[in-house]
């Protein structure tokens, strides 16, 4: 019988829709795929065994008896460990919030379940997801599929690895500064930053509230697409949701035609700090954009080069106001609490203990950045910043659809080879934190692998606000063009897990 | 303890200006929460009124209270106030028990209502006082400290924290500096507190008890020579919760900060607290090491954006202020302004009005709420509005004199038993049989038996000694009960001697 966890989200869902194949069949396949190569790969931080098979055998009984289920019902899916869901620690890759129980349930989580589908787990990603390599998990990283010793990308490694490592057909990653994008490049999948408000927030723990953005990550574009109509939407729970209907993003996929679109080959992503054998991958993905019939250019976006330090100022002055609520008064890691120690000292101790070493530098960068006298300096010129890379994706997309630029400067790292090098480390998300900081919507799809290390490379496609669809439009139809050349799906040319 | 030294105010105003300011948060009434839909109500069992948001558990969002914006906006019409067309939350970051997030949700320099003025009345004066701002924030939850002598954290066991007040809706009102108010300054502090306390109650949007907390003030004070016009140092004092408090402790603070002046020394920008009991104000926590609060727009709330047309239908609901109604209803009423000046002081003018509107004749209704209810509440020491007689009741009693059936007497008897909760006044009047006797014969034999006991008297009466007759009043009183109108005893032995 057909590898069930080789399949696409797509295809399981067909076959679980006309009774070909059950879904407890294909939750136990995943489960038994966990079982054997997830003590390698380390990319879940909990699993959610019985409630999901209840959950597979609950579809299945419904569609015995006919009624017509969503486009997804039946299919395994796994969450980031960033969103609540009841019955299933929420620990964010940290020590604060070891086996913490969330007491409600995120709206990603909950428009899973509403969607009948069925949830393995929760994977790895970096702590608060502060990282580029999953390195920065309390409970160790996640090893990149393609290559134990390389990362898989982060803060959502855990995420692609799934996908990566056929533990998962689907799951769900939070982009702040490209915690989707990054982790799809470097591990030959798909994800999926959906504009800012397009997913609601509620639920997911806050990293930097502006920048954060749930989105979807699967192994092929219009598996993406499915997933990514099955939990983006407005959410009164969220107030910085757009109230408006989803960018029709399955349509998108299907129509994978790209004729006459104007595409805009961003200037400032690429040259000095871009590995050559990623600007040549690159390069033939332009080319083979050109011959579907794009309308190829170059644009230039003249601040993004401010992007990364504007980045660092942001996003830490948020995260230390968002992570002031982790003080061990009402919940998480308490340290100290003797009878003697004050409610001060013991907010203290449980700090120090409970938050690893980025979190802490963040926390102090972001206190310093809003602090009386420097707020100015800091904060306030990175928003003005952001204002001008906000003007610049505008003026962009004036002439042109998209916008592309390789997803990441390298390709996956080794493991360990950046931890005492922040700098090296937050230069992963070069690329992808511009649309960020504007709030747009931008994708990673892959595009091969380097000739140099033969890791795969991902292509970056960045579209107006709302206009998500466009992006699939761009994924599909290169994905359509590839498929015969590679022999099917990239990551068919996977060798490190390969049973 | 009191330990500082202080002047005598007298001597004080001889060499100084004191120069004012009042932040008073209002609590509002609405029915939940800022940024929650848990309720709001007060009393409720510790806990029982909180959820994922005002908890500030991890992945919570707030979605603001749109009833909270429209009463903020009514406040800032009623204030005088221009309402801003855009304005942002603002984070204020310190650390303690009470706040569940660690941040305080608040406006920082774009507030929604600003540059507004109240007109208050004293002594026949108005007076104005400048508004600078009246911006929207969450209330904190309440900390109980358990195991020390005096309920402070000092020498506590432990502490319990209550969040059921944690979210809820306030409102802070700030007035500019207020100058030129002279050795009137405590009294014009206390009168404009008690402007905003019935202007709050008249639109209807706070309970404003300030035993309750509903309505909490915070007074400023600096001094400044006669003829120096930069503003001294202030202190501000916390636990200033009445109005007579308002009026004491800035009368002290006044002769605590004269003493220093005059001394040589320098005032210490500090928080004092207020002694209701000692009447005097100890020092809290100095300015100087105050916290940096990190301000930053709260990037988890959309900006606030009343529509003008919003904005002028709110404008339609806004009451006459305190200082205008008041000037209308004495007018209505005919009272002069010292009478007017005691219903105000006596907390009786809404009782009054409501009596008024059941029918009773405004001075009449006076009568009773400022003499006899006002001598029951002292003596119960209560609130006039809790001496357990309400307008209504007033109304009919009044109606039962007019209407012949009880007298003056009777009636105070009657409220009496009103308050004893007996029943309605005309109830009462029948169950004891109160009524004024009308019966001729039975009142003619009193008085024929009281001429023939004393024969002297009604002598001296008929020969035109005619306040002699109030001794034969007496007599027939007594022979009846006090169930007769002494009015009409009167015309009957004059009738009876001139036959």
């Amino acid at each position: 019988m057909t590898d069930l966890t080789r399949s696409s989200a797509a295809q399981l869902a067909q076959w679980i829709a006309t009774g070909q194949v059950s879904s407890v069949e294909v939750v136990q396949a995943h489960f038994d795929r966990i079982a054997q190569v997830d003590q390698a790969i380390h990319a879940f931080l909990s699993l959610d065994y019985d409630r999901a098979m209840a959950t597979a055998a609950r579809v299945d009984a419904k569609r015995a008896t006919g009624e017509v289920l969503g486009p997804l019902a039946g299919v395994p899916v796994a969450v980031k460990d960033a969103f609540t869901y009841e019955g299933l620690p929420t620990t964010c890759g940290s020590k604060m919030l070891e086996g913490w129980m969330p007491p409600y349930t995120s709206t990603v989580v909950r428009r899973l379940i509403d969607a009948d589908m069925v949830i393995l787990g929760k994977t790895n990603m970096d702590e608060f997801a502060m990282g580029s390599s999953t390195e920065n998990s309390y409970f160790g990283p996640t090893h990149n599929p393609w290559a134990l010793d390389r990362i898989p990308g982060g803060s959502g490694g855990g995420s692609s690895a799934a996908l990566a490592a056929f533990e998962a057909p689907l799951t769900i990653g939070s982009d702040t500064g490209g915690s989707i994008r990054q982790p799809a490049a470097v591990t030959g999948t798909v994800g999926v930053k959906p504009t800012y408000g397009g997913c609601s927030r509620y639920g997911l723990v806050a990293t930097a509230s502006s920048l954060d953005q749930p989105g979807p990550c699967a192994r092929t574009v219009m598996d993406a697409a499915m997933l990514h109509e099955v939990i983006c939407g407005y959410d009164p729970r969220d107030s910085t949701s757009v109230n408006a209907p989803v960018p029709p993003v399955v349509a998108g996929a299907r129509r994978a035609d790209i004729t006459g679109m104007r595409v805009g080959v961003v200037k400032e992503l690429g040259g000095p700090g871009y590995a050559p054998a990623v600007e040549r991958r690159f390069a033939q993905a332009v080319d083979v954009l050109t011959g579907l019939g794009a309308d190829v250019v170059e644009v230039s976006c003249p601040h993004f080069q401010y992007a990364l330090p504007a980045y660092y100022l942001i996003m830490p002055s948020e995260v230390s106001s968002n992570l002031a609520r982790f003080d061990a008064m009402r919940y998480g890691l308490r340290v100290g609490d003797d009878g003697k120690n004050s409610a001060e000292q013991v907010m203290r101790l449980s700090r120090g203990s409970g938050f690893g070493a980025e979190v802490k530098r963040r926390i102090i960068l972001g206190t310093y950045a809003l602090s009386s006298g420097y707020y100015d300096a800091y904060y306030g010129s990175a928003q003005k910043v952001r204002t001008l890379i906000t003007e610049d994706f505008t003026a962009g997309f004036e002439s042109v659809d998209v916008m592309i630029s390789p997803s990441t400067p390298t390709t996956a790292f080794r493991l360990g080879e950046r931890v005492d090098d922040p700098m090296a480390m937050y230069q992963a998300d070069l690329a992808t934190i511009p649309s960020n900081l504007a709030g747009n919507t931008a994708a990673s799809f892959p595009i091969g692998l380097s000739d140099e290390d033969g890791l795969p490379v991902g292509l970056q496609v960045m579209a107006p606000p709302m206009c998500d669809d466009r992006l699939y439009q761009v994924g599909a139809a290169f994905e359509a063009a590839m498929e015969g050349s590679w022999g099917g799906p990239l990551l068919n040319q996977i060798k490190e897990t390969a049973r | 303890m009191n330990v500082d030294a202080v002047m005598d105010y007298d001597e004080v105003m001889a060499a100084y200006e004191p120069v004012i300011g009042l932040e008073v948060h209002v609590e509002l009434n609405t029915a939940s929460k800022m940024f929650c839909s848990c309720s709001t109500s007060f009393g409720a069992e510790p806990n029982s009124q909180t959820c994922p948001v005002c908890l500030g558990l991890p992945g919570a969002l707030p979605v603001v209270n749109a009833a909270a914006v429209a009463s903020a906006i009514r406040i800032g019409l009623a204030l005088n106030c221009s309402i801003a067309t855009w304005c942002r939350f603002a984070r204020k970051n310190y650390f303690y028990p009470d706040m569940t997030k660690n941040f305080q949700t608040s406006q920082y320099d774009e507030p929604i209502c600003f540059d507004g003025h109240v007109e208050v009345e004293l002594d026949d004066m108005v007076f104005t006082v400048p508004i600078e701002r009246a911006h929207m924030e969450e209330d904190a939850g309440k900390s109980l400290h358990v195991g020390g002598a005096t309920g402070r954290i000092q020498g506590a066991d432990h502490s319990l924290l209550d969040y059921n007040r944690a979210g809820v809706p306030l409102i802070e009102i700030v007035t500019k500096p207020v100058t030129g108010c002279g050795a009137k300054a405590p009294e014009i502090a206390r009168a404009y507190v008690g402007f905003l306390r019935d202007m709050m109650r008249a639109l209807g949007v706070s309970d404003v008890r300030m035993e309750q907390g509903s309505l909490r003030c915070d007074a400023n004070v600096s001094l400044r020579p006669h003829g120096v016009t930069t503003l001294g140092t202030r202190t501000e004092t916390k636990n200033v919760n009445s109005l007579r408090s308002v009026e004491r402790a800035l009368r002290y603070e006044i002769c605590r900060q004269g003493a220093i002046l005059a001394s040589g020394g320098k005032v210490k920008q500090e928080t004092r607290h207020w002694h209701e009991d000692g009447e005097y104000t100890s020092a809290g926590r100095s300015k100087e090491q105050a916290e940096d609060y990190r301000y930053f727009p709260e990037p988890d709330l959309v900006p606030v954006a009343p529509s003008p047309e919003w904005v002028a239908e709110l404008a339609t609901t806004i009451p006459p202020s305190p200082t205008a109604r008041r000037a209308q209803l004495r007018q209505q009423w005919g009272f002069s302004a010292a009478e007017m000046r005691d219903v105000v002081a006596g907390e009786a003018l809404d009782l009054i009005e409501a009596t008024v509107e059941v029918g009773c004749d405004p001075q009449a209704a006076r009568k009773w709420w400022m003499t006899e209810l006002t001598r029951r509440a002292n003596a119960l020491g209560v609130s006039l509005d809790q001496v357990g007689v309400t307008p209504a009741q007033v109304g009919e009693v009044q109606a039962l004199i007019d209407e012949g059936v009880i007298n003056d007497k009777v009636a105070r008897h009657v409220l009496g038993l009103v308050q004893a909760g007996d029943g309605s006044p005309r109830r009462i009047v029948a169950d004891h049989g109160l009524a004024v006797v009308n019966d001729q014969s039975q009142l003619q034999a009193a008085v024929d038996q009281a001429l023939a006991e004393n024969p002297d008297v009604a002598e001296s009466v008929r020969a035109g000694k005619v306040q002699a007759a109030g001794v034969l009043i007496g007599a027939v009183m007594r022979q009846m009960k006090g169930q007769v109108d002494a009015q009409t005893v009167r015309r009957l032995i004059e009738a009876t001697l001139t036959d």
